[in-house]
Parts: C-alpha cells; sequence; structure tokens
C-alpha cells in the first residue's frame, strides 16, 4: 500500500475491472442461475399441466397461493438472467460505443418491463381480477 | 504485400469442431432463444389475466405449426442451457476441468439435452392423446 494513499487495498480493489464492478455481475448471474434449477423445472411441470385444462382450470392452477409465488420467483429470475446474459453477449460483439449504449438499455428497458408485465399478470390471476 | 504474408490469429473457419467449443456456442445460442422466448412467457400470463379470449388466442397461436415448431426449439434450448449452466456451476468449483472430463460432461449435456426433449415432448402427446 502506497503511504500517501489511506486506503485499504480492499477499497481500491472494490469497483474494478471492465464492468467497474468487479465480481458483482458474476456472482448474480450464478445466484440467478442456482435460483432457476428448481424454478424452470418446476414451470415445465406447470405449462405441462396446462395443455389438458381449459381457462377457467389453468387460470385456477396459476391462481393457487404456492403457484403464484413461485412464477414471480421464476419470472424474477429469468429476467435477471437473462439481462445478465445479454449484457455479455452485447459486451462481446457490439463495439460501436453508441450502438452499445443503446442496445445496453434496450435489454434493460425490456427484461424490466418483461418482468413487471408478469408480476402484474400474476398478481391480478392471483387476486382473481 | 508483406503484410498479406503474415500468420494471422485462427478463428471459427479454422479450428477443428470440438465438443468444448459447440457446448460453448450452443450454451450462448440458447440462452439468446430462451430471452426471446420470453415473449412468450408474458403473452402465456398476461392471457390468462385477461380473460378466456385472449387465453384461447395464446393456445391456438401456440398450437400452430410455427408455434409447435418455436415451442420444441425452445424446449431444447431450456434442457441444453439448464445441463450446461449446470456443468459450469460445477466447474465453478474449481472441478470438472480436466480434459477427458470437461470433454465428457460437454457431451452429456449434448445428448442429455435431446433426451430431455423428447421426455418432456413424450409427455406433450401422452396428454394430448388422453385430453
Amino acid at each position: 500500500m502506497n503511504d500517501k494513499h489511506l486506503r485499504t487495498p480492499l477499497k481500491n480493489v472494490r469497483g474494478l475491472g471492465p464492468a467497474r464492478s468487479g465480481t458483482h455481475h458474476f456472482t448474480v448471474q450464478r445466484i440467478t442461475a442456482v435460483a432457476l434449477v428448481p424454478l424452470a423445472l418446476w414451470f415445465v411441470w406447470f405449462a405441462l399441466s396446462l395443455i389438458h385444462l381449459d381457462y377457467a382450470g389453468a387460470h385456477a392452477l396459476a391462481a393457487r397461493p404456492l403457484n403464484a409465488v413461485l412464477l414471480v420467483a421464476f419470472v424474477l429470475s429469468v429476467f435477471w438472467h437473462a439481462q445478465l446474459g445479454l449484457q455479455v453477449v452485447i459486451e462481446d460483439y457490439v463495439h460501436r460505443p453508441g450502438l452499445e449504449i443503446v442496445s445496453q438499455l434496450a435489454v434493460k428497458f425490456l427484461c424490466v418491463l418483461g418482468a413487471l408485465a408478469c408480476v402484474l399478470a400474476v398478481v391480478r390471476i392471483a387476486l382473481g381480477s | 504485400m508483406p503484410q498479406a504474408a503474415r500468420p494471422k490469429s485462427p478463428h471459427l473457419q479454422i479450428y477443428r469442431w470440438q465438443i468444448q467449443m459447440v457446448s460453448s456456442i450452443l450454451h450462448r445460442a440458447a440462452g439468446i432463444a430462451l430471452a426471446a422466448g420470453t415473449v412468450l412467457l408474458v403473452c402465456l400470463l398476461a392471457s390468462l389475466a385477461a380473460g378466456p379470449e385472449a387465453y384461447a388466442n395464446v393456445q391456438h397461436y401456440a398450437a400452430s405449426p410455427l408455434g409447435q415448431l418455436l415451442l420444441l426449439g425452445w424446449t431444447w434450448s431450456l434442457a441444453f442451457h439448464l445441463l450446461n449452466g449446470l456443468r459450469h456451476l460445477l466447474e465453478d468449483t474449481g472441478a470438472g476441468f480436466p480434459i477427458k472430463t470437461f470433454v465428457m460432461t460437454g457431451w452429456i449435456a449434448v445428448i442429455g439435452s435431446f433426451v430431455l426433449t423428447a421426455l418432456v415432448w413424450a409427455c406433450v402427446l401422452l396428454q394430448r392423446g388422453g385430453a
């Protein structure tokens, strides 16, 4: 550590790296990935259950509190994980600075909108409106 | 032009295809496909909230030949991304890197993805047959 600096080495390391956020992206990508292993398997079961149900049955299945909670958890994890993954794809392949910022923002906004739309839909289903 | 004779960095056209790169490329491709598939997730939940007509519309498009093809593609994408994702999580612990293991787990992810897809669609066809 330089004598003229009072910052600890940890303080200097934090926020470094090309993304200026250290390992945060990596960590959250892994956390959402771990969450999605059971949630995705559960969602496949949910989607398969919808096949033989009519509208009322499908609505009732999604409205069950446990299913509604798991749907919200699945949706939030999916859009969060998708945004993190697409961010890396754009960082790798889009090299024009202006276009990169626009596409990064577009992906972030679309993912948030998708998540909000899904959560609102599940809330409407669960509350029966 | 002396520059033309310089060796170039090898790229996809030069390398012999091997499971290590195939699984990596497929992981990213499947991830992008799944991100696109979230449109259907939004449509499904929004239509379920909106009412029987909207839900029937989504059912109609999902049951169309194009819809079934997309659903089949998304099933495989999910199966592969899930299996290869588990492989990535295993590798995050530091395990699975010896070349033999790495190649084997790559093949497990590729072959397993087709097995899982077949299982899911067997369920689909069975349910439809029973309905």
